[in-house]
């Protein structure tokens, strides 16, 4: 085996652990505090059904971590495995939030270890929400950690390359990067919007398939709340990630939306494809790109014309953020619909085929997620770390790569089709219904 | 001391803490399986259960920060450990997968299925022996640069009997640590069938691991003299690791003081793994790599090691936490309450 076949099935393997571990993991950034403001709602209202909620909600989300951490152990060592090269100059500038991380996953283990067996063992439920923060904690820096390392490889800050020599070397100038905080902020409000309208589409496919108690009802209401603000919050943030990319990384937003000749007030293409290298049967839209990049109409917005072909993105990625954009907005209407129309009492957000709009949202978040981190890595070929090494200069010299890529995707198919299989059964076996009644839980106020 | 032997020694130390504590997981997990075939599975499942299912997240990231550290304080190791590791690292990837999932799948997820088990139990045993090679390839011999790239020998490496010795040594500590460390629990559960099935399997382990242990050095004086003569100066740890196994086979054979002969057992691998560790130094693979000449710059050893003290500020306070409430709860080891969501 060459080794251009080494990069290609690294490539392969790394994208498919990636984006495998990501929807685990993004469930795991966000479904700890939907639990922890389930449970606190309950609290606060003495309504056992939010308390239940939460339970239900802790005990499925066992099921997710547990894929989660392995495939995060399998993307951890595989780093390493397959982009040795980029391992070693990365170990140097940029080691610490990968080794802070460790630490908010010691900190999220140790705690929900604590959470999951402590349930009725206190007699003030407070004490026992109060184990929850550190795992929600937790959770969300381990992707805050993660995020910066991913923003650090966009751009590359807090060392000098003097004759392959790596001087200066400032880890916190690393970490604090120009693209960290617009990522980090995106990504974890994204994890709490995606799991938000999972949690939804869980609840109103139990309302379809004939349950129509109260418990999911008010389900559904409250993370369809949460919803919309995080997903108000996520377009927002998504914004100023389009602003810095202009400014720091203009050949990836020019990929992204087919901008091939700098010019000042640039029109935003929608959809449409390429014929000949010309953008044919796009929505134009007048100005929007510069508004999009700078805030201002008139403003010039560089193009890929300003950049070698061999160091422009795959023009592929314009379809991923039209994905992700698209998602995004839907989202923010569909629960503005459904909670201004719960609230004027309109009769069509109780209706069935609403009902299945909301569960197709669930998979629809995931589907922006995945494509977010598509458009942001693929966006940054042929780089690995931005301007100072190349992807195929990274991975590894060893052989085995393809035997390997054959053997994690056989795994990560059978955790993934197990993690559903058991999280169905599970609560199949164990409806609410009967649930609430052993528990003599009929109390609890109405639906808000 | 330096910062290279402030590093090495601290994911030393988390390293040592993952075989303990990942020994007691994976032998559990083999023990079961072997129940399962004759016919006791009860008695050890429940100690699986209660013990093991809170805790293991906490194992495997004792594994995560061993990996994501070393490549922080020592970046040259990804270059040629990483290029060489490939296949047998992703084996073990594999296998601490099936048991992940066992957990979450089996435990949680309260569906029994008989060769679940058995493909847990069985990957107990290979993950020591598959991630026991890395230390027999830092000994030397079996990588060779080709090209300016480091290529694994494995001809070499599976006809060595270094190797086999060491996977050996690695499979029976696994299964000698686990015993007696849940004939402690179970006899603090108060479970005396399950406490006399397990001090038998840990003094019938006790044998073979301190054979092996002993025949790793005879092989050593073959494979690399430099780090056998070197062992021979640190003698009084070895010592001291010997009296203290005779301690804990003692103590079992009179079956007296089982938390003791635990803390024994404990001191005795301590004593063996740093005495081991030291006269390694200073190589991380002979005779490439050392400590120093693999050592990240000083900016980031210092950044990491403030992280590190601050983490464990952070860190112990909640492991005791988590230690009081599941291994030194009286109603809770002995099963009388049951608090799972
Ligand atoms: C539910 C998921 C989701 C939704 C609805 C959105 N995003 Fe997003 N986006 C992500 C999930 C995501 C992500 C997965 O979290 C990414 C991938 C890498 C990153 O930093 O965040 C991302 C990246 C990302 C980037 C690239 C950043 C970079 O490469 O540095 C831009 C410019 C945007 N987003 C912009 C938007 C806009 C304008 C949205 C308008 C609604 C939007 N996103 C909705
Ligand atoms: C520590 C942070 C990260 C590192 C070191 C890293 C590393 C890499 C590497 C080495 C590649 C191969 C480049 C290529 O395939 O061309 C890659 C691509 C990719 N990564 Fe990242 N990544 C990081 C964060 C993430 C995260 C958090 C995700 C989200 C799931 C992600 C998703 C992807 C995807 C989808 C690709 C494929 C891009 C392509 O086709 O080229 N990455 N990443
Ligand atoms: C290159 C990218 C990544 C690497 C190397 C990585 C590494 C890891 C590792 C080693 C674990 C297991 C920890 C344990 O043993 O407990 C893990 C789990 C986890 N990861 Fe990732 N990760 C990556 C991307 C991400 C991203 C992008 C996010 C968040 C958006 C994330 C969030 C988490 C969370 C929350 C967990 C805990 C398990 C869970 O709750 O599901 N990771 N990751």
């Amino acid at each position: 085996m060459g080794n251009e076949d080494a990069v290609f099935y690294s490539r392969v393997l790394t994208e498919l652990t990636l984006s495998f571990h990501i929807i685990y993991a993004t469930i795991g950034v966000g479904v700890p505090l939907m639990i922890m403001i389930a449970q606190w709602v309950g609290i606060k209202k003495n309504d056992e059904h939010y308390i239940l909620l939460a339970r239900r909600w802790a005990r499925g989300f066992v099921i997710t971590v547990a894929v989660g951490v392995v495939t995060g152990t399998a993307i951890g060592l595989q780093l390493s495995l397959l982009w040795p090269n980029f391992m070693e100059l990365a170990g140097n500038v940029i080691a610490l939030p990968l080794f802070m991380e460790t630490f908010a996953f010691f900190f999220e283990a140790i705690f929900l270890g604590i959470y999951l067996y402590t349930w009725d063992r206190f007699e003030n439920q407070k004490k026992h929400l109060l184990l929850l923060v550190p795992v929600a904690i937790g959770a969300s820096f381990s992707a805050v950690f993660i995020t910066i390392v991913n923003a650090f490889m966009n751009a590359p800050r807090g060392f000098d390359l003097v004759n392959g020599e790596l001087v200066n070397i400032n880890p916190i100038i690393a970490m604090f990067n120009p693209a960290m905080p617009t990522k980090v902020a995106h990504v974890v409000i994204t994890a709490y919007m995606t799991s938000a309208f999972i949690l939804a589409a869980i609840a109103a496919f139990r309302l379809l398939k004939g349950s129509n108690h109260i418990y999911h009802k008010k389900a559904l209401h409250l993370t369809m709340k949460l919803g919309l603000v995080f997903a108000i919050a996520s377009a927002i943030i998504g914004d100023f990630s389009g602003k810095y990319l202009a400014e720091y990384q203009p050949e990836k937003l020019a990929a992204a939306e087919w901008h091939f000749e700098t010019k000042e007030g640039a029109e935003l293409l929608l959809l449409g494809v390429l014929k000949d290298g010309e953008p044919k049967y796009a929505i134009k839209v007048p100005f929007g790109l510069s508004i999009l990049a700078h805030n201002n109409p008139k403003a010039e917005v560089i193009g890929l014309d300003q950049f070698p072909v061999d160091e422009q993105p795959p023009l592929y990625i314009h379809y991923l953020f039209n994905i992700m954009v698209f998602i995004g907005m839907w989202m923010v209407l569909l629960a503005a619909w459904y909670l201004i129309g719960m609230r004027r009492g309109w009769k069509n957000v109780r209706t069935n085929w609403f009902r299945w709009l909301i569960v197709l949202g669930g998979p629809l978040v995931v589907l922006a997620i995945e494509s977010g981190w598509w458009l942001a890595e693929v966006g940054r070929q042929p780089w690995i770390l931005r301007h100072i090494m190349r992807v195929d200069e990274a991975a590894t010299t060893s052989g085995q790569v393809d035997v390997m890529l054959m053997l994690f995707a056989l795994l990560y198919l059978i955790l993934g089709i197990g993690s559903v299989v058991v999280l169905r059964r599970m609560f199949k076996r164990n409806p609410v219904e009967r649930e609430l009644e052993e528990r003599h839980m009929e109390k609890g106020g109405d639906v808000q | 001391m330096n910062l290279e032997i402030i590093g090495i020694s601290v994911l030393w130390t988390f390293l040592f803490g993952y075989i303990l504590v990942g020994a007691i997981d994976f032998g559990a997990g083999f023990f079961n399986a072997y129940s399962l075939l004759t016919g006791k599975e009860r008695i050890l499942t429940k100690v699986i259960q209660r013990y093991l299912s809170p805790v293991w997240e906490v194992t495997n990231v004792f594994l995560v920060f061993f990996f994501v550290g070393i490549i922080g304080f020592f970046p040259k190791t990804a270059f040629y450990y990483g290029t060489t590791l490939l296949v047998p690292v992703s084996f073990g990837i594999i296998l601490l997968a099936i048991r992940g999932s066992y957990y979450a799948f089996e435990t949680y997820g309260a569906r029994r299925h008989k060769g679940y088990s058995f493909m847990y139990g069985l990957a107990g045993l290979l993950i020591p022996a598959s991630l026991s090679i890395v230390l027999t390839i830092s000994e030397g011999g079996f990588i060779e640069m080709v090209d300016g790239h480091p290529v694994l020998d494995y001809w070499e490496l599976f006809t060595s009997p270094l190797t086999w010795s060491i996977v050996v040594l690695s499979l029976s500590a696994t299964l000698y640590i686990s015993a007696v460390f849940l004939t402690w629990y179970a006899n603090k559960a108060g479970d005396r069938e399950a406490t006399d099935l397990l001090r038998k399997y840990a003094l019938i382990w006790s044998l073979p691991t301190i054979i092996t242990a002993g025949g790793i050095i005879f092989e050593l004086s073959n494979h690399n003299y430099e780090h056998y003569a070197n062992i021979q100066t640190f003698w009084p740890m070895f010592l001291i690791s010997f009296i203290l196994f005779i301690g804990t086979v003692w103590l079992f054979w009179r079956r007296r003081h089982y938390g003791w002969a635990f803390g024994m057992l404990a001191g005795q691998f301590a004593f063996a793994f740093f005495g081991y560790g030291a006269s390694h130094y200073p190589y991380l693979l002979y005779p490439y790599l050392t400590i120093y000449d693999s050592f990240t710059n000083p900016a980031m050893a210092i950044s990491l090691i403030v992280a590190f003290i601050l983490g464990l500020c952070l860190l112990i306070p909640s492991l005791i936490l988590l230690m009081r409430l599941f291994l030194f709860n009286k109603a809770y080891v002995k099963g009388k309450k049951n608090f799972h969501a």
